[in-house]
C-alpha cells in the first residue's frame, strides 16, 4: 500500500501539445480516487504516466516514497486492469493470473495460494482452467482484475474497465470493483468518462478538463459546491441548467431575473455572497433534481413557483423529465412520474433556490 | 392497410424476391464454372506428371494412343529413381537447405518483426518499408553480385552458400507478414506484460510468438516453399551433382544432352513436390490467417 503523490507533471508530445499541463495531486493510502473528464481531458494520459507506460515531459511522480520518473513499470509495483481486458489470450484464466508471479520467481505454492485467494474474492474459481475465448465480457473483467489483485501490488490502476460492458453488467461490476476495494484496500486510481461511475466508486473525485485538474473532492462535494462551470455541468445527470440571468436588488432582498417574467428570489444566506456582483450578467445554474413539481405541503423554506410548458416530456419510470426553453436555452426538469404533464401543456414548477449557483460567465467561475 | 396496397406490396415483394434469387443461381452458375476451368488448367500439369510418371520409356515414346491414359502402369521410374544415391542426396540437400533457411529467416524476421512493430524508435517506420522494398528485387537481379559475395566466401558450389542466400528471398517477406501479425495484437497486451514484470525478450517469446503463432506459421509455410523450389541460385551457384537440392539435381542429372529421361524426371517432380503439398494441406487455415491479419477488426 501506497501514498501516491503528482508535482507539477506534465506530458507534451511531439509538436508541442501538452496533453497533461502541470497537474498537482496526492493520493492518500488506501484511497480509492478517480479521475474523471471528457474524451481527450488527460486523464488517461495521467494514469499511464502513473503506470510508467508513458514518459513524462515534467514534474516528478512519487508511489510509495520513491520518485519514480524514470523506473520502469515492472519495478514501480502497479498493477493495471485495461479497458480491453488485455487477458494473454493463449493462456488460461490460471495462467493469466499467475503470469506476473511467475516472472517474479515466486514459488509455486504461493502463486496458488494467491490465485485461489483472488479467484475466491473475484468467484472465478471455477474458470481457471478456461482460456479468455471462453469467458464472458464480465467475467473477463473480474480475470483481469484477478491479475492485479494477486499481484499484491502497492497501487491499482484501472483504465476505464467497465468501458466494454453492457449497461446492466457495468452497474454490477461497478459494485464488484467497490467490494473488492474494501476488501483489499489498496491504495486505487481509477479513469472514467463515466461520472456516475465516478461518484460511486470514488472516496475522492478528480475532475479533469483540457489537462487541467478542475476540481478535487469528495463525490458529495463537487455535486454540492462545484468550483467551476464545468464540473458543475459534468458532475449530475442530466447535467445541469444553465441560464444567462442578472442578480438585481429589490426591497425584498437580491432576485435573478432571467427574463421580465422569470424573477426568483436569492435566499437571504446567500446574500452576502452574492452581494457584490448585482447589476452584472451571470449564469443562473440549477439542476433538474431542484426543478420538480410543486409540493402541496411544501415545508422547506426558499421555494419559488412559476409556470411553463415543456415541450417534450420523457418518461423515465422512476420519474419524468420535461423539457422546455427559457430565453433559447434548454432547461430540464424532474418530476415525479405519477405528476400528469403533457407536451405544450403548462405545468406548475417548484426551484430549490437553496441549491442555486450562480456563476461568472467571464471566469466560469462558481460564486 | 387498404387490399390494393396489401397487393401491391405484395406484387413487389415476390417480384424481387424472384429476381433476387435468379441472382443468386447466376452468380452460382458462375462460381461454378470459373471454378471448373481453374481447377482444369492448375490441375493438367500435375495430372499429366503423374500418368507420365507411370508410364514405360517404350510408351511414352510411343506417340499413338491418348497421351493422358496409361495402358501398362508401372512404378518402375520411382524405385529406379529411390534406389538412385544420387536423387536421395539432392533430396537430403534439399532437407538441410530448407530447414537451416526456415530456421535463420524465422529467426531473424521475428526479431525484426517485433522490434519494427512494437519498439517505436526513430526510422522505424522507414526501415519497415525498407524492408519491404527488397523483396520488390528480383532474385534474377541479384545472383551476379551474390556470386562475387558467396565466391569471395568461399561458398561456391556448396550448399552453404546456398543456406547463406536464400534468407535475402525470404527474410523482407516473412518480416513484413509477422510486422503485420504483430501490429495486429493489441497495444495493451504488451502493456500488460511490462506490467507483470516482463522484459523485451520475455514479452516476445511468453506473449507474441504463441500469440502470433498463426502468422509465424504462415512465414515459415512461405520460407519452406521458397527455398524448397528455389531454382536460379543453385542454377548459378552449384556445379556438382553432390550439392545440388532437387530442383536442379533432377533437371541436371536425369537429362543428358538431347536425352530425356521423361519418367524419371517426372517422377522426381511429383516426389519433390510432395513435402509442399503435405505442408499446405495441413496448415492452409494457419496461411490464410496469418496473411489476411489484421485484415479485419478482431
Amino acid at each position: 500500500m501506497a501514498q501516491v503523490h503528482l508535482r507539477k507533471v506534465v506530458k507534451e508530445y511531439e509538436g508541442g501539445v501538452q496533453a497533461v499541463k502541470g497537474i498537482d495531486l496526492d493520493i492518500a493510502d488506501h484511497e480509492f480516487v478517480v479521475l474523471v473528464g471528457p474524451s481527450g481531458c488527460g486523464k488517461s494520459t495521467t494514469l499511464r504516466m502513473i503506470a510508467g507506460l508513458e514518459e513524462i515531459s515534467g514534474g516528478e511522480i512519487d508511489i510509495g516514497g520513491t520518485v519514480v520518473n524514470d523506473v520502469p513499470p515492472r519495478d514501480r509495483d502497479i498493477a493495471m486492469v485495461f479497458q480491453n481486458y488485455a487477458l494473454y489470450p493463449h493462456m488460461t484464466v490460471y495462467d493469466n493470473m499467475a503470469f506476473g508471479l511467475t516472472l517474479r520467481k515466486f514459488d509455486k505454492g504461493e502463486i496458488k495460494r494467491r490465485v485461489e485467494n483472488a479467484a475466491r474474492i473475484l468467484d472465478i474459481g471455477m474458470l481457471l482452467d478456461r482460456k479468455p475465448k471462453a469467458l464472458s465480457g464480465g467475467q473477463r473483467q473480474r480475470v483481469a482484475m484477478g491479475r492485479a489483485i494477486v499481484r499484491d501490488p502497492k497501487v491499482f490502476l484501472f483504465d476505464e474497465p467497465l468501458s466494454n460492458l453492457d449497461a446492466k453488467l457495468r452497474v454490477q461490476m461497478r459494485t464488484e470493483i467497490k467490494k473488492v476495494h474494501q476488501t483489499v484496500r489498496t491504495t486505487t486510481v481509477y479513469v472514467t468518462h463515466d461520472q456516475v461511475e465516478a461518484m460511486t466508486l470514488a472516496d475522492r473525485v478528480v475532475v479533469m478538463n483540457h489537462g487541467k485538474i478542475e476540481q478535487v473532492g469528495p463525490p458529495q462535494e463537487l455535486y454540492h459546491h462545484p468550483k467551476t462551470r464545468f464540473v458543475a455541468g459534468f458532475i449530475g445527470s442530466p447535467s445541469m441548467n444553465f441560464i444567462p440571468a442578472r442578480l438585481e436588488e429589490t426591497s425584498g432582498g437580491l432576485v435573478v431575473r432571467m427574463t421580465d417574467r422569470a424573477v426568483l428570489p436569492v435566499p437571504a444566506s446567500r446574500t452576502a455572497r452574492y452581494a457584490p456582483h448585482v447589476g452584472r450578467d451571470l449564469l443562473f445554474g440549477i439542476r433538474p433534481e431542484h426543478l420538480t413539481e410543486p409540493h402541496p405541503n411544501e415545508h422547506r423554506p426558499n421555494i419559488a413557483h412559476f409556470e411553463a410548458a415543456p415541450e417534450v416530456v420523457e418518461p423515465m419510470g422512476m420519474e419524468t423529465l420535461l423539457h422546455f426553453w427559457v430565453e433559447g436555452h434548454e432547461i430540464c426538469a424532474r418530476f415525479d412520474p405519477a405528476v400528469e404533464v403533457a407536451p405544450g401543456k403548462p405545468a406548475a414548477m417548484a426551484v430549490d433556490m437553496d441549491q442555486m449557483h450562480m456563476i461568472d460567465p467571464k471566469t466560469d467561475l462558481v460564486l | 392497410m387498404s387490399a390494393s396496397t396489401a397487393n401491391t406490396i405484395a406484387s413487389y415483394t415476390g417480384k424481387k424476391l424472384g429476381s433476387l434469387r435468379s441472382e443468386r443461381r447466376w452468380a452460382l452458375w458462375t462460381a461454378y464454372a470459373s471454378l471448373i476451368v481453374a481447377t482444369i488448367i492448375f490441375l493438367a500439369p500435375p495430372f499429366y506428371m503423374l500418368v507420365t510418371s507411370l508410364k514405360s520409356s517404350s510408351e511414352i515414346s510411343n506417340l499413338s494412343g491418348n497421351p493422358w491414359l496409361v495402358r501398362a502402369p508401372t512404378l518402375e521410374n520411382y524405385k529406379e529413381l529411390i534406389a538412385n544415391p544420387l536423387f536421395r542426396g539432392f533430396f537430403v540437400n534439399s532437407v538441410i537447405i530448407t530447414l537451416c533457411v526456415v530456421a535463420i529467416s524465422m529467426v531473424i524476421s521475428v526479431l525484426a518483426a517485433f522490434s519494427l512493430a512494437r519498439m517505436k524508435f526513430w526510422g522505424s517506420q522507414a526501415l519497415a518499408t525498407g524492408v519491404f522494398l527488397t523483396y520488390l528485387v528480383p532474385d534474377t537481379l541479384l545472383f551476379i553480385p551474390l556470386y562475387q559475395i558467396v565466391g569471395s566466401l568461399g561458398l561456391l558450389n556448396s550448399i552453404w552458400g546456398l543456406i547463406l542466400i536464400y534468407p535475402t528471398l525470404t527474410v523482407p517477406f516473412c518480416t513484413w507478414i509477422m510486422i503485420g501479425y504483430f501490429a495486429s495484437i493489441p497495444k495493451e497486451l504488451d502493456e500488460a506484460a511490462l506490467i507483470d514484470g516482463a522484459g523485451w525478450m520475455q514479452m516476445l517469446t511468453k506473449i507474441f510468438i504463441p500469440v502470433a503463432l498463426p502468422g509465424i506459421i504462415a512465414a515459415t509455410i512461405f520460407a519452406f516453399t521458397v527455398s524448397w523450389a528455389a531454382f536460379v541460385y543453385p542454377t548459378a551457384f552449384v556445379t556438382t551433382p553432390e550439392h545440388m537440392p532437387l530442383t536442379i539435381g533432377v533437371v541436371s542429372q536425369l537429362i543428358r544432352g538431347d536425352t530425356f529421361a521423361w519418367g524419371q524426371i517426372m517422377a522426381g517432380a511429383l516426389m519433390a513436390a510432395l513435402p509442399p503439398v503435405v505442408v499446405y494441406a495441413f496448415l492452409m487455415d494457419y496461411y490464410i490467417a496469418g496473411l489476411t491479419a489484421g485484415a479485419t477488426k478482431g
